[in-house]
């Protein structure tokens, strides 16, 4: 099975992204909702699609939410906190899928343990069966709350090739150890791991899940939210602060980088499973050959069982790639779209600031102006007094000058935190990525090495076994590079 | 330098090496310009080698063709010896990186081994090294070849051809030719195949090794965006490099390996024809019996007047009447004589053909316990190359992983 990641392929960044719609200026609004519609119907642990009765109404963005005790102590904490150097006080993990069979449908659950010595949390253990779909409802919660805090990416929703290739057990390993990584990120952030949403992903019972994903702010005011997003990246933003600027540009190096890692990582995969299946005819050949000989039987019957655990040692390797570096580096190639999206809704924020800027300044000339002569004109057909008129607008415009005044604070004060938000991050991010990509690649390293020791090993208790029969004429053969 | 004493090889004391191989263009049979290779034979008497002293060799030039001429001379000279074969013609069992081309410098080293290996292998056997006209071929560089044609060794070459094509069945056999020549077909069989893998096995392994090369690349490219990670990354990639070039190397000792197995592929031809001489020998010697014991028949039945076997004569006596007696008389005289010559070439025949089995056999024995030496040793090694890769593949990663530690 194989998860295309070919450029301009099926599984291009943002299509992956889970229900949070990241704001993109070519989509109209009533093509966006649909989407999102679709994409909550189109849960791959349905074998049978049917309609998603657990719909998410999102939770529009609020301040009240980021206020809660963890969010105050860390906010401007990001520095201090050196992930490892912290004592963990949660741990969680995801294993043992199950199928679980309905009159309506078939769909894998995992399970989630969580141990934690957490004073929000009742219990110290918690044990709960999650399913994908759950996860990807989680994830989206944390970016609307979060939306310029880097979010941890999730495996990719499985694009049909065949209907008997989505449930094989290599894909859903695959899966179970991806959704642990997910957890297991989010409840090492400082700020995402304080998260209610995710208070209850991990502790609720089924049907506390489904009606806890019910609450939150309506659809419609996510809506609004989105029409304001899609209205601010269209307009743009002019002055992105340079270190943004930097970013950026680290980011889109980063992810070509990566995405080319990966592939490399997949092709050594493919080379070395190729490789593998010439290789399994050796031992029998030289056993065959063995067949003909008296001899040379004990020598040949050597090289054959020689080869043979060769071969084995080998799939060891290759699986050890296949588990670990390769979803690893595929990994960070979703997570450069993620941070390319938080980037993004910086952006956003900082462009609704200078809207209403701009909008403020109109006003402000508008104040100044002169009555314009159309203006009392048609005030006066109206029958009402010129004067008054423009004393009523006058009015009007200071009122709307008092509420611009109002929400460009508001705004600054959003943009601002949003900023610090995302520098924080930004290193903590940089530590992360730092720490999983050197563990995966001393890790592959590491299982490169141990292949090569127990292939040795066999090749030198096979020379044992010959010498000794062979007397002194192996020693005339000892290499000089040894 | 004198010819070695009998029952003694060559090689005692003579040195041999194929020293060198050059291009050279000329003239051919039809008179068109081409291009060959041709080998420098050295010589040199070994006492003085082992005395410290080392005087120039004698030493002359001779291409490939040459050496079929003397291996086919030496084939015909002498039946009972399973004859060295020469190393491959064409590159065969291929792995694609892997040049076919005769003019590919590799292919050429690699032939002036084996040919050298041919010399050393005719030297070191005690019928074939004490051979004139191989002593000639390794110490005169003119007129060999008229020489070796004057034996007329050439005729005889495709009179064998021919009868080692032929189909005729054999009543009584040695079994034990009969076995070896099955063990040469077995033999041929299994290592074709194992070639086969192995050049396939070779083209993957290269594949593998050299994907890592790509790592090296975007390494480099990636370590310039980042601060504490660049220096890790960037000597990790020198390493991904050079993991990515040591395979060159080790297909190169595999091919040597290789080299071993087809020798005694080849060898097998040799082997076999040894088996089918024998059969032939018996062949004839079978079917001098059978004249002989036909002629006394006929002998009995004009003694005894009785026919019990058709023959014209009898038919037409009982058509035309009988024979006089004195006619009988000269029939008889005749039959006496075929049957006295009859009789003392089944034993001529007879004898050929045991010492042809004794000859043979010995060599096979030989032959036997040589290939089982070579072959041994040949496998050692391969676990030998096996170790070296395994060992350079550890220094490697675990110089990556210290790179990688450093990320």
């Amino acid at each position: 099975m194989k998860l295309r990641k070919e450029g301009g392929g099926i599984m291009s960044g943002s299509a992956t992204e889970p229900a949070v719609l990241p704001p993109s200026p070519a989509q109209i609004v009533p093509t966006d909702l649909s989407e999102q519609m679709l994409e909550l119907d189109d849960d791959d642990d349905l074998e049978v699609f049917s309609k998603d009765v657990t719909v998410t109404d999102g939770g529009a963005f609020s301040t009240s939410d980021q206020i809660s005790p963890c969010s105050l102590l860390n906010q401007y904490g990001f520095e201090e906190e050196e992930g490892d150097s912290n004592v963990k006080d949660i741990f969680v993990t995801v294993d043992n899928p199950e199928s679980h069979v309905t009159t309506i449908e078939t769909f894998i659950t995992y399970r989630v343990l969580t141990k934690t010595t957490r004073s929000e949390f009742d219990a110290s253990e918690y044990e709960v069966r999650r399913r994908y779909q759950d996860f990807l409802w989680l994830r989206g919660r944390l970016e609307e709350a979060h939306p310029t805090l880097i979010v941890h990416p999730l495996p990719e929703k499985f694009v049909v090739k065949g209907m008997v290739e989505r449930f094989s057990d290599d894909f859903i390993e695959t899966r179970k150890r991806a959704l642990h990584r997910f957890l297991n990120h989010v409840a090492e952030h400082p700020i995402l791991s304080c998260s209610e949403d995710l208070k209850v992903f991990l502790t609720a019972q089924a049907w506390e899940l489904t009606s806890h994903k019910k609450q939150g702010p309506g659809f419609l005011s996510r809506m609004g939210e989105t029409v304001r997003a899609v209205a601010a990246s269209v307009r743009g933003v002019r002055n992105r602060p340079e270190q943004f600027n930097a970013m950026q540009e680290y980011v889109e190096s980063f992810g070509q980088k990566i995405s080319s890692l990966d592939k490399i990582a997949q092709r050594i995969v493919k080379e070395q499973k190729e490789y593998l299946e010439e290789l399994r005819e050796c031992g029998p050949t030289y056993t065959l050959w063995s067949g003909s000989e008296e001899e040379l039987v004990e020598p040949l019957k050597g090289v054959a069982s020689c080869l043979d655990r060769c071969c084995k040692e080998k799939e060891d390797q290759v699986r050890q790639l296949s588990e670990h570096l390769a979803p690893t580096l595929h990994e960070y190639a979703l997570c450069a779209d993620t941070l390319k999206a938080v980037l993004r809704r910086r952006d956003n924020i900082q462009a609704e600031l200078e809207a209403k800027n701009d909008a403020l300044a109109t006003k402000k000339i508008d104040r100044e102006a002169e009555p314009r002569e159309r203006g009392v004109v048609w005030q006066s057909l109206l029958g009402r007094d010129p004067e008054e008129a423009r004393q009523q607008k006058q009015h009007r415009l200071e009122g709307e000058i008092v509420e611009l005044k109002e929400d460009i604070d508001k705004l600054e004060d959003r943009v601002e935190w949003a900023n610090n938000a995302l520098k924080g991050d930004w290193n903590r991010w940089q530590r992360s990525k730092r720490r999983d990509l050197r563990s995966a690649f001393v890790h592959m390293a590491e299982k490169n090495v141990d292949y090569y020791e127990k292939c040795l090993a066999v090749w030198e208790s096979f020379l044992v076994s010959q010498r000794t029969e062979f007397g002194d004429g192996a020693e005339r053969r000892l290499p000089s590079t040894s | 330098m004198t010819t070695a004493e009998q029952g003694t090889t060559l090689l005692k004391t003579m040195e041999i090496n194929v020293a060198e191989a050059e291009k050279r263009t000329g003239k051919n049979a039809v008179n068109m310009l081409e291009t060959y290779t041709v080998y420098l034979i050295e010589t040199r008497p070994v006492d003085t080698v082992s005395e410290g002293i080392s005087p120039t060799p004698d030493s002359l030039w001779r291409r490939y063709s040459e050496f079929e001429i003397l291996r086919n001379y030496l084939l015909v000279t002498y039946p009972f010896v399973v004859v060295p074969p020469l190393p491959e013609k064409r590159a065969e069992f291929v792995w694609h990186k892997l040049s076919a081309d005769n003019m590919d410098p590799d292919f050429v080293e690699r032939r002036r081994v084996g040919l050298e290996n041919f010399l050393l292998r005719v030297a070191s056997h005690t019928a074939l090294s004490n051979d004139k006209i191989f002593f000639t071929f390794l110490t005169e560089e003119n007129g060999w070849k008229e020489i070796v044609f004057e034996t007329g060794f050439q005729a005889k070459a495709d009179s064998r051809l021919k009868a080692l094509n032929a189909t005729f069945r054999v009543k009584n056999p040695d079994k034990r030719f009969a076995e070896m020549k099955h063990y040469g077909d077995e033999l041929q069989s299994v290592i074709s195949q194992l070639l086969r893998v192995r050049a396939r096995v070779a083209d993957r392994l290269y594949g593998v090794y050299k994907v890592h090369g790509n790592y090296g690349r975007v390494f480099s490219e990636w370590s310039a965006i980042e601060k504490e990670m660049g220096d890790g990354l960037q000597s990790a990639g020198h390493h991904m490099d050079a993991y990515a070039a040591s395979v060159d190397d080790i297909l190169e000792e595999e091919e040597h390996y290789a080299d071993q197995l087809k020798e005694y592929l080849f060898y097998m031809d040799s082997l076999k024809a040894v088996c089918r001489k024998h059969e032939l020998t018996q062949f004839e010697l079978e079917m001098a019996a059978q004249d002989l014991s036909s002629k006394k028949q006929q002998r009995e039945e004009l003694a005894t007047g009785t026919v019990r076997t058709f023959s014209l004569k009898g038919m037409t006596s009982k058509l035309f009447g009988q024979e006089t007696p004195e006619q009988r008389e000269a029939k008889m005289k005749v039959l006496e004589e075929q049957i006295q010559e009859g009789e003392e070439e089944v034993k001529e025949k007879n004898s050929e053909c045991d010492e042809f089995v004794n000859n043979a056999w010995c060599d096979i024995e030989r032959f036997k316990d040589q290939k089982d030496h070579d072959l041994k040793e040949a496998l050692i090694s391969y676990a030998i190359m096996q170790i070296s890769m395994c060992k350079k593949g550890i220094q490697v990663w675990s110089n990556a992983k210290e790179c990688f530690n450093k990320m």
